[in-house]
């Protein structure tokens, strides 16, 4: 989603209301229910939300000129740098260390990574295909990327054959280095 | 339940453990160890300085690869990331070349009559935003600024007004700020003034 991302692609960037704003948390925590009790902490009630929206109708909210989520159609994302500040709210899935040098070039997330020993997937139920995991890396505190799941966990573990996870958003993409002035 | 603050790399602006998959290692290190000496002792332990740095990586490597994925498999990561670091060296030092090897040229045109433009090109090596730059010199001589392409499709500035040697003194300053003052400065002035004597200051 953010291989290519530049200044060029961003079309408008105005501040949002506090009553869109307060929709917005309240859709944030819908979406994660853990995110409740920092919620005022990622956003605080003062703060001025900016949007900026981009070509292919990306959206990006802002908090202090930090990219916090954004969003492509309905779905909030949260960014990587939320991610790090309170990574339990998430599902979360792990990889093999030998996968981390491929999802930080940003290819997709094979199956086999997924299911080797030293990586980690939710026991059943599992998520649901097409939902938004962060995906973290053995030995590792922080994650690196985050993806939609393209199979359910259940299948990844059964069919344990191609892509699994599409790549939305890693360490070191144009969204991770991009800054406003 | 609050935040956490994370820390990351001043280099290469990863959180400290995945520095290693960036073939900036080296430099990451010794970042860690200036600012956050705790998380570098976590992180890579207290290795022996002097050690040759393959090795330091070979163990680097080993202590935070503690993992499933077998030898060879990890061999092969090793050397992968050993790969990608002497690349990334290189890059680096042929962007460093090229970077001491440009230079910026800065040219007098005349206009019509006593009017003058000077233009500056070989200035994008640097990493300076252009607009910005031609925005100070604007208010700076209180002329008219802009960044334009010139024929050879490179950015240039292009300032209204003789200001030349100003220019260049300020040149010189920014590249002295810059630590970059073995980066030769050209002026080129296509046209003499006709009589020296009738110079206005």
């Amino acid at each position: 989603m953010f291989k290519k991302f530049t200044k060029d692609d961003i079309h408008s960037r105005s501040n949002v209301k506090s009553s869109v704003q307060r929709t917005l948390k309240t859709k944030l925590v819908n979406q994660y229910p853990k995110l409740e009790p920092v919620i005022d902490e990622l956003i605080p009630k003062k703060s001025q939300v900016e949007i900026i929206k981009c070509e292919d109708k990306i959206q990006l909210y802002t908090v202090n000129g930090e990219v916090l989520f954004f969003q492509q159609f309905d779905e909030l994302i949260p960014s990587l740098r939320l991610v790090h500040k309170f990574p339990e709210a998430y599902p979360t899935v792990q990889v093999d260390r030998g996968a981390i040098k491929f999802v930080l070039s940003g290819a997709n997330i094979m199956c086999p990574g997924l299911t080797s020993p030293g990586a980690k997937l939710p026991d059943a139920p599992g998520f649901e295909k097409d939902s938004v995991v962060i995906i973290k890396a053995e030995n590792k505190d922080s994650a690196l990327a985050i993806g939609r799941l393209l199979m359910s966990t259940d299948d990844i573990k059964s069919i344990n054959k191609g892509h699994g996870v599409e790549m939305i958003h890693h360490l070191g993409d144009p969204l991770w280095d991009f800054t406003l002035e | 339940m609050s935040l956490r603050e994370v820390v990351y790399c001043g280099v290469c602006s990863y959180p400290p453990e995945y520095c290693e998959f960036t073939g900036k290692l080296k430099r990451c290190k010794v970042w860690l160890k200036e600012n956050h000496p705790d998380r570098y002792n976590e992180l890579y332990g207290a290795e022996d300085e002097t050690a040759e740095d393959a090795a330091e990586i070979d163990a680097v490597g080993k202590k935070l690869g503690e993992s499933s994925i077998g030898e060879e498999r990890e061999n092969k990561l090793e050397k992968d990331l050993l790969k990608l670091q002497t690349k990334q060296e290189n890059r680096e030092q042929r962007e460093l070349a090229k970077k001491l090897s440009s230079k910026v040229i800065i040219k007098r045109e005349a206009r019509t009559k006593r009017k003058f433009i000077v233009a500056i090109s070989g200035l994008e090596v640097f990493e300076i935003d252009m607009k910005k730059l031609a925005k100070t010199f604007a208010s700076k001589f209180a002329t008219g600024c802009s960044v334009s392409k010139n024929a050879e499709k490179k950015e240039e500035i292009v300032i209204q007004g003789d200001v030349l040697e100003d220019v260049e003194t300020y040149i010189h300053s920014l590249l002295k700020e810059k630590g970059m003052e073995n980066v030769k400065v050209e002026t080129i002035d296509t046209k003499k003034k006709k009589k020296p004597t009738t110079e206005t200051k």
